[in-house]
């Protein structure tokens, strides 16, 4: 594109966000006035989908927001176990970005391939490049397959990990039902910090569950590079016991070192496992488009950021958000603090952006839902306030915990918990 | 009856800002607050599916039950660990802020 087209595709840009004030207007009374300036989000989910909804919710249509997603429709990595238990389908965790436009909101379907620090641009694949005042990242995970020996390309279209909701979770689940019964799936979990921390214990409770209906012989065997499970230990094993007892065995300090997609096998510090379906989550970092960027906190695999702002500390004018950031204490990798993530950069930057300080007492909070199996649920919550000694978020002394035992009627919270959370999200 | 609607919706943001105004806190600090509670209890607290709305509830009721709670007299699966994380100052602008949006 050309600088004259481009100055027109930003003119019918403006235009487009103008008239897509109009729904917002009927919720927000007050009359945008000219636009303060422009935020890029870059990744549609839990964080950078929150953030760009609430930039334009909060700031009165006074900021104009480009939101780049890379997918047409947005598919929940949180109850995307239930997909492979058998009791939800991929519709059901599937949402449209449709209503985010009437926040005006502009959806871009595109991909970020770089971002000009100095010249305040984000390249993309399908259009012409483009400026913003402040830039949000929200790249999720990228997996480091190279850390486990034999895990290539080529393994990888039959060793899944399925650590991303979407087709390869229907390609796992199909895994399991063509497994005949007797047969035994292996999940490999990644030292600790990863996405979800709950969520391979939860996978595992899924798939028993549906051996125990479907193919009652079969086994799933946990191999956790952690010397324990990484969340809601005791509630968990009380479930498998309890639930799935001689159907899950789980092995702390087992770390996967090696995989062998054409025997089947898996190879640890102790054991050659042989598997019939393979589920090995591989390490996990911040998403590609942030390492590129320089975003990355020396020596770590994360995004260091100022938990006043989301701003990162290594690029001013950037802000960080969800799984990628270099985690306050105690803080899961979760959808849930994603979201607050994404409100508390929309807070910070509206102050910012309008010359003020941001919030200095910001208080968030993350809740998890388990599905134990395919009614009762587990959870463990808490509370995260901003703490200037320290300069970064903790928990509130006294303010977090896990279930009292697993319920259905934690089971009707945690699905209810999605709809509103993705509502939230999505408009 | 739009008219209403919004008459009233602008008569409780201006208690609102006034409570505000009279702790002498951030104008923005229970909407950001509840910003927290709307993953769960839908956003501005108006639920869409299986969880209570917060959004038009009285403010002094909605006091009451984070400080039951917070003491354990309300049972809950996890809103008594949630509750503790807030002051009271900040239950107070939390309530303020779901009193004065429109209920569904």
């Amino acid at each position: 594109m050309n600088r004259l087209a481009r100055r027109d595709f930003l003119k019918t840009s403006s235009a487009l966000a103008a008239a897509s004030l109009l729904p917002g207007c009927a919720m927000e009374p007050a009359a945008p006035s000219r636009p303060v300036g422009r935020v890029i989000v870059i990744g549609g989910g839990f964080g950078g989908a929150t953030a760009a909804k609430y930039l334009r919710m909060w700031s009165e249509g006074t900021i104009e927001v480009f939101l780049i997603e890379r997918n047409s429709e947005f598919i929940s990595c949180p109850t995307s176990n239930l997909v492979l238990g058998g009791t939800r389908t991929l519709a059901d965790i599937t949402r449209s970005y449709a209503k985010l436009r009437e926040y005006g909101v502009q959806v871009l379907r595109d991909e970020a391939t770089a971002i000009n620090v100095e010249k305040k641009r984000v390249s993309l694949k399908r259009i012409e490049d483009l400026p913003y005042d402040r830039l949000i990242v929200s790249p999720a995970v990228d997996f480091m397959h190279e850390a486990i020996e034999g895990y290539d390309a080529e393994a990888q279209k039959t060793i899944l990990h399925a650590w991303k909701a979407g087709q390869e979770t229907v390609a796992l689940r199909q895994q399991l039902e063509a497994m005949p019964d007797g047969g035994v799936c292996v999940i490999g979990v990644p030292r600790s910090p990863f996405r979800c921390p709950p969520g391979p214990y939860e996978r595992a409770c899924q798939i028993a569950s549906y051996f125990k209906k479907a193919k009652p012989r079969s086994k799933v065997i946990v191999l956790d590079a952690n010397e324990d499970i990484v969340s809601k230990p005791a509630l968990f094993k009380a479930a498998w016991n309890d639930l799935y007892k001689g159907t899950i065995e789980y092995r702390g300090n087992n770390e996967v070192k090696a995989v062998d997609a054409r025997t089947k096998t898996l190879k640890t510090d102790f054991d050659t496992i042989k598997g019939d379906v393979l589920n090995v989550l591989p390490p996990m970092r911040a998403g590609d488009i942030a390492r590129t960027a320089g975003l990355l906190t020396p020596n770590t695999r994360w995004c260091g950021v100022d938990w006043l702002s989301m701003e990162s500390t290594a690029h001013k004018g950037i802000h960080v958000l969800g799984d990628a950031t270099l985690s306050a204490p105690a803080m899961p990798k979760s959808g849930h603090m994603a979201n607050n993530h994404g409100k508390l950069a929309a807070a910070a930057i509206i102050e910012l952006m309008n010359g003020r300080a941001p919030n200095p007492q910001p208080v968030i909070a993350n809740t998890c839902y388990s599905f134990v199996s395919d009614k009762e649920v587990i959870h463990v919550a808490s509370v995260h306030r901003y703490d200037p000694a320290q300069k970064t978020l903790t928990v509130v002394p006294g303010a977090s915990g896990v279930s009292a035992s697993r319920s259905e009627l934690e089971g009707a919270y945690g699905w209810a918990w999605a709809q509103n959370i993705w509502a939230d999200m999505l408009g | 009856m739009i008219r209403n609607v919004l008459g009233a919706t602008l008569a409780s943001g201006a208690v609102f800002a006034l409570s505000a105004l009279a702790q002498g806190a951030d104008p923005s600090l229970g909407r950001n607050l509840a910003a927290a509670c709307a993953n769960c209890h839908g956003t501005n607290g108006m639920s869409v599916q299986g969880m209570p709305n917060l959004a038009g509830q009285q403010r002094a009721y909605l006091v009451q039950q984070m400080q039951d709670f917070r003491t354990g007299k309300r049972p809950a699966t996890i809103m008594h660990q949630l509750a503790k994380g807030y002051t009271d100052e900040q239950i107070e602008a939390l309530a303020a802020y779901f009193a004065a949006q429109k209920a569904r």
